[in-house]
């Protein structure tokens, strides 16, 4: 991995915000001929205050709906200048999943040369942790204090559906997995979509210097698979594969956090059934059955 | 040289033209005629622009926005609940400083859905930082196009214009056309603030209360600054081309006892109704003004002022009459006309000289007011 930083000192990020981890992967992966999209979220806050910036690549803040739209304007425009500059989308879920979902469908329908990276914590992290398309069931946030009653949006298959060229799930507990999926993303023409489970200290309710632990549980206990899917073709990627051969009790992710405190039996259940479903469906997929 | 050509069809000409790279439109009647004209000419390669087939008018600001930061000419058009709902991101294209052109097609705003002519929808747009300018012949929406670029392009502007044509009434009329060759006419675009990995900067960074509204009044500097910026356009069009423009265009003005103030295509139908009144002895005269951002000084002292709005602000008045009596401190005879689409005769215009009523408001077909 690069030396070289893209993420500089004097970001306004919380301690142990791994969604900052994994933005200094993705830059790290993406180098210098970059601009990096951000749509209103955690990273509109962390890459510090105008006159300042944080982040050594050139930084577009634009409308929280538009990541999709104004990354297709700025890649028509690039590549109509004949340059080669890469255009990455780093977004929330709730600028992904829920407000900024019809611009993504446009940009992935319309062949866009992009990287769309969502950085998923779950929740509208900047303004105080409510909950989002992306909060799973059960999850405490601010305004579903008694836990999610609904289940996660699955992304995954919503931007599956578009059929990019290259999509991959990851997380900053595993950097060489996340460095390798953008390297990956950016030599391949046309759109792609990086998901990043991006564990939260203050909005997941554990300590600061848990967030790559946090991580780990997550793909360890199949919460979390990290694949990659190139043009159709699924691949689940070697720590997932390693960690389900004998994956750990999904209470061990879940116990750390305190949104999840007080869970109740039936919920624990459900989504217990939920993460055998999916792993059932990617083991499928990529042993060619469906 | 010279053809035939609807308004909507003028605006693709000058487009064609301007030479965009990129165009992020999305449909929307009456201007659907602009967005197939202009997607034909990029299939035929009359246009060697970047077309982005958008899923909304809010993405396609958004596109035009992210085009623009590139440095590149970038153009749209759209009408009425379109532009409502990429709102968010007109203001956003001013406080960018990005020189977008954009064709707004007038037309009412539902429920009920009515796709007639009215300027409501570019009047809520106001206070965005957007030019605006209303034209009135498929000539003047064809040479106001063109110079739409030079202006919003110009270093002491740097803001996004908005050519506004009436729905049907303008946009599928069809008109005789004067061509020309713009050559450099519109120069070259240099976008000061071009996104370049090389100088890697935040745009539109959080922007905290001891900075945030240095970059507002940077906004009015340049909008003050566009007039001058707006005149000078406007000679060097005449010079080239032989045709006059000016912030309003004045009709028997100079020795009338009463004024007409309208936007649009309106304004040659108050032509006309100048013409018959004055027959009838009635010193009238039509003052019809184009550019409504930046508001311009109007010569309207000692003499009744007649406006007519085709736009309301309800709970408020007309916004064209309410702008005139504040920017002149002058009492008008404020009439509300031609809302979706209404009729409005030059019979109908003569008629609220003779009735004026300065001081009043008077909503033309409706019997319960006055």
């Amino acid at each position: 991995m690069p030396k070289e930083e893209f993420v500089l000192k004097g970001t306004s990020a919380c301690p142990g915000c791994s969604a900052s981890l994994a933005l200094r992967y993705v830059l790290k992966a993406a180098g210098p001929d970059t601009v990096l999209i951000v749509p209103a979220c955690c990273t509109s806050v962390v890459q510090g205050m105008y006159p300042n910036t944080a982040v050594n690549v050139p930084v577009v803040n634009v409308g929280f709906a538009t990541a999709g739209a104004s990354a297709s304007g700025m890649s028509n425009a690039l590549r109509a200048l004949g340059k080669k500059t890469n255009v990455v989308v780093y977004a929330g879920d709730g600028g992904t999943l829920d407000i900024g979902i019809q611009a993504l469908s446009g940009a992935l329908e319309r062949g866009t040369d992009f990287l769309y990276v969502c950085y998923d914590n779950e929740a509208y992290g900047n303004t105080g942790m409510q909950r989002s398309g992306g909060t799973p069931l059960g999850a405490k946030t601010t305004t579903t204090p008694l836990g999610k009653p609904e289940v996660k949006k699955d992304i995954e298959r919503i931007v599956a559906a578009h059929e990019p060229p290259f999509m991959a799930t990851a997380c900053a507990a595993y950097p060489q997995d996340l460095f390798r999926k953008v390297k990956k993303a950016l030599s391949i023409r046309g759109p792609s979509f990086i998901h990043v489970l991006a564990p939260c200290p203050p909005g997941w309710r554990y300590p600061t210097e848990k967030s790559v632990e946090i991580g780990k549980l997550a793909v360890k206990s199949g919460v979390w698979v990290l694949y990659e899917r190139e043009y159709g073709q699924l691949a689940i990627s070697s720590p997932s594969r390693t960690a389900l051969k004998n994956p750990i009790p999904l209470e061990e992710y879940l116990a750390p956090q305190g949104r999840f405190a007080g869970i109740d039996p039936k919920t624990l259940d459900i989504l217990k059934q939920r993460i055998a479903k999916n792993l059932q469906r990617l083991a499928r997929e990529e042993s060619g059955v469906c | 040289m010279l053809t035939v050509a609807t308004g909507n069809k003028a605006v693709a000409l000058a487009v064609k033209q301007a030479k965009p790279v990129v165009v992020a439109i999305y449909p929307i009647t009456p201007q659907t005629e602009i967005v197939e004209q202009i997607a034909q000419y990029v299939s035929q390669g009359d246009l060697s622009a970047r077309y982005i087939d958008v899923e909304s008018e809010h993405s396609a600001m958004a596109a035009c926005i992210g085009a623009s930061m590139t440095g590149v000419r970038t153009f749209t058009a759209t009408s009425s609940q379109g532009l409502l709902y990429m709102h968010e991101m007109t203001n956003w294209a001013a406080g960018a400083r990005l020189p977008i052109v954009m064709a707004n097609v007038n037309r009412a705003i539902g429920p009920g859905w009515n796709i007639w002519a009215e300027h409501t929808d570019a009047m809520q747009e106001r206070d965005t930082g957007w030019l605006q300018v209303y034209v009135s012949t498929v000539q003047e929406a064809y040479d106001t196009t063109l110079m739409a670029f030079r202006i919003a392009e110009h270093n002491d502007v740097l803001l996004p214009v908005m050519v506004n044509l009436d729905g049907f009434l303008l946009s599928h009329v069809m008109q005789p056309l004067d061509t020309v060759e713009p050559a450099d006419f519109i120069p070259p675009l240099h976008l000061p603030h071009t996104v370049d990995p090389k100088n890697p900067m935040g745009y539109g960074t959080l922007t905290g209360p001891d900075e945030y509204f240095k970059f507002r009044w940077d906004i009015e500097r340049s909008m003050r600054d566009s007039l001058r910026v707006i005149e000078a356009a406007h000679k060097e069009f005449f010079q080239r081309f032989g045709r006059t423009y000016g912030f309003t265009e004045d009709y028997r003005c100079e020795d009338a006892d009463v004024v007409v103030v309208s936007m649009g295509t309106l304004g040659k139908e108050v032509e006309v109704a100048v013409d018959n009144l004055r027959n009838e002895g009635i010193r009238a005269g039509s003052m019809r003004l184009r550019w409504f951002r930046p508001f311009p000084k109007l010569d309207l002292m000692n003499r009744d002022v007649v406006v007519i709005d085709r736009d309301y602000s309800f709970g408020f008045g007309g916004v064209l009459a309410h702008s005139i009596q504040a920017k002149n401190r002058t009492g008008v005879f404020s009439v509300i006309a031609g809302l979706g689409g209404q009729e409005v005769t030059y019979d109908d215009i003569a008629g609220f000289v003779k009735n004026r009523h300065i001081g009043r408001e008077y909503w033309f077909g409706v019997s319960d007011n006055v």
